[in-house]
């Protein structure tokens, strides 16, 4: 019987740990690149995410992590180990598979019990109780996999990864087949577990949300390579392409010509409205007469009908625009509106004073701090990144 | 009208019933003449209830040789066709080689080609090798042909695992000899054990290509076939019935198992 990690192993994993270290690793089938070269470093201890659309190549990733697929070329580090070529069976590493791939012959003791069998240890009651436990399924010992609940199985997958007490915990769409209240369950009691094990989880998925609310920092993905990788505020705050300014959340892209630069700021053009940019919040250069993205979320921007424009404080950006549609969500109003600088411009206002005279045709001025705006390349897709949203919505 | 209408509401049971009875019948029958007297040496006449027969079952000369040798040649063959068989399906299953669509079809031939036209030409080839005809040339002959069965068998079962269930033993540390054994092998047993069965009941009572094969070996169907030009023991429905009996016995004794488990489970 072989130790995955050999005399590396302590009692507590994550001290033996070290970061994982993908360096210049890449995946081809025949003619198909899955993963173009890429560097990443998931720092010890944290909740890392994956996050892309399907195809993208984060699930290769998480396979070449897991030794489930070989890279093409380049190496992985586990702390200071290379195990670019070790088969899966001899890496630290565990993997909550998509759709679990729990042992069907298998009760759910056994099903958790695998991973220290293989390792040879003989008395493993107490820890699969303890883990079953964990995972609040100690009623649930003797039965087998297919008489569970979708929820107790995918917590049956993490029981089972967990127990091993590997270096790095690799999770692959473990939510996805759940329905939302239990994924959102799901999502914090995960984050439980990995703040209680302290553990590195390594989550791919496609869902933005889920990215977000778990992780402490998100790798976006798109065409096997990563467009930004940051904290999920960062990243949302702080997109420096258009995929990942569409892709996480909602971004409203206005294409605009830089005029001039004032201070720290830059001023562009886009139609006969002036809009100011704080120059260090863009990712494009800012000569004059070069065209930018500039971008803003939809909630950050307020909505004031055209009667009372007036009363807006100067130094705000400012469009006006035709609102197209409304839908009432309860929190919020999203509305729709038609600006001569962007078509369907998107606003979020929080439902505190509702304005009646807010409905669809009326003439609006919308306008938000000039902090709020970010500048993006305008040599991109301006549309990257939403399609992709809207198929895997239809997936699901 | 009545009558149709009670029909109709009945009619699934009924025609299952009346399929039963079709496939059932033959088997009453033998069941019902073990217990004959007969009259003469052909018992296929009612004369009147003996247990004779089952008291003595090997009182017929060459009777229970020949149904060993039957019961030996059906497990020696078992034995390989399911070996065999069972790797050829985990290779066309798992891996892509150049002559697998041949082989994927080929596989299918022993199955399709009528049985008197494969019998003769292993014949010809037994006789232009040299080879001695008897049990050997009869097992050969007979794990040629349970092949085809256990392949698809195994093939059907292979094809519906779900290959991330051996990925996840790899990945709790489980080498490759370990993943077949405690996964890959479990997983596929059941397609194995139908593989097997069938594997055993076709070679247990083959008659043609093992009549052609046999040389001066005698197995349970050939003697069953040579006795039945001369008049037919009622030991013969004694073996008969004996191993429909133990058909029945595997079967229940499957079903309680699997009762007993899921009450089990669900308590």
């Amino acid at each position: 019987m072989t130790t995955k990690n050999g005399t590396n192993r302590t009692k507590n994993g994550a001290e033996a740990g070290g970061d994982v270290r993908l360096s210049g690793i890449s995946k081809t089938y025949g003619s198909f690149t899955a993963v173009r070269p890429l560097d990443l470093t998931v720092p010890q201890g944290s909740f890392f995410a994956l996050l892309g659309a399907s195809g993208c190549g984060k699930t290769t990733t998480l396979r070449m992590i897991a030794g489930l697929e070989e890279p093409s070329s380049g190496t992985v580090f586990l702390g200071e180990q290379d195990v670019t070529h070790l088969p899966p069976y001899r890496r630290p590493v565990n993997t909550v598979f998509q759709s679990y791939a729990l042992f069907p012959h298998l009760d759910i003791f056994e099903n958790v019990a695998f991973g220290l069998r293989r390792r040879g240890i003989k008395s493993v009651k107490k820890q699969v109780g303890e883990m079953l436990d964990l995972v609040q399924l100690g009623e649930q010992a003797r039965k087998k996999p297919h008489q569970l609940s979708g929820g107790q199985q995918q917590r049956v997958a993490v029981a089972r990864a967990l127990i091993n007490t590997p270096r790095v915990l690799l999770l692959d769409e473990p939510l996805g087949a759940l329905d939302l209240k239990l994924r959102r369950q799901m999502q914090l009691e995960l984050k439980r577990i990995q703040t209680e094990v302290g553990i590195t989880f390594i989550h791919v998925t496609h869902d933005q949300e889920e990215a977000m609310t778990m992780a402490d920092s998100v790798a976006v993905m798109n065409a096997g390579r990563v467009e930004q990788l940051g904290s999920p505020a960062d990243l949302y705050e702080n997109p420096r392409t258009t995929f990942v300014a569409n892709f996480l959340g909602t971004s409203n892209l206005i294409e605009a010509e830089v005029d001039s630069r004032s201070g720290d700021d830059v001023v562009l053009r886009a139609g006969d409205c002036k809009l100011v940019l704080p120059g260090a919040r863009c990712s494009a250069p800012t000569t004059a007469g070069g065209k930018v993205l500039v971008g803003v979320r939809p909630e950050k921007i307020s909505l004031t009908h055209a009667d009372e424009a007036g009363a807006i404080p100067a130094g705000r950006n400012r469009i006006t625009g035709t609102i197209a549609d409304s839908s009432f969500i309860g929190v919020s109003t999203q509305y729709v509106v038609d600006s001569p600088v962007c078509p369907e411009f998107e606003v979020y206002v929080q439902n505190i004073d509702r304005d009646p005279r807010l409905v669809p045709g009326a003439e609006v001025v919308l306008h938000w701090n000039p902090a709020h705006t970010f500048g993006l390349d305008a040599a991109q897709d301006i549309d990257a990144g939403i399609e992709t949203v809207e198929e895997e919505g239809a997936a699901a | 009208m009545a009558f149709f209408r009670w029909l109709n509401h009945r009619l699934v049971v009924v025609a299952g019933l009346l399929t039963l009875g079709y496939l059932l019948l033959p088997n009453i029958v033998v069941t019902v003449f073990s217990f004959n007297e007969p009259k003469g040496r052909f018992n296929y006449e009612w004369q009147r209830f003996s247990t004779d027969a089952w008291t003595d079952p090997c009182g017929v000369a060459d009777l229970c040789g020949s149904l060993s040798l039957s019961l030996q040649i059906a497990a020696w063959a078992t034995l390989g066709a399911t070996v065999l068989g069972t790797m050829i399906a985990f290779a066309l299953v798992r891996y892509r080689f150049r002559a697998r669509g041949a082989v994927n079809s080929l596989i299918f031939l022993p199955m399709a080609m009528p049985e008197v036209v494969m019998a003769a030409s292993l014949l010809t080839l037994f006789l232009n090798l040299g080879a001695q005809l008897g049990f050997w040339t009869v097992l050969i002959a007979h794990i040629m042909f349970c092949l085809s069965f256990v392949v698809t068998a195994v093939k059907a079962r292979v094809m519906s695992m779900d290959p991330r269930l051996e990925q996840a033993a790899q990945d709790l540390y489980a080498g490759p000899v370990q993943t077949f054994l405690r996964v890959t092998l479990p997983i596929a047993a059941p397609g194995i054990a139908a593989g097997a069965l069938l594997a055993f009941a076709l070679s247990f009572d083959d008659f043609i290509i093992t009549n052609f094969n046999a040389g001066s070996t005698v197995t349970f169907p050939m003697f069953v076939w040579g006795s039945a030009q001369r008049g037919t023991p009622v030991q013969i429905n004694v073996v008969g019935t004996a191993m429909f009996l133990v058909a029945v016995l595997c079967v229940l004794a499957a079903m309680v198992m699997s009762n007993r488990r899921n009450r089990r489970r669900a308590s």
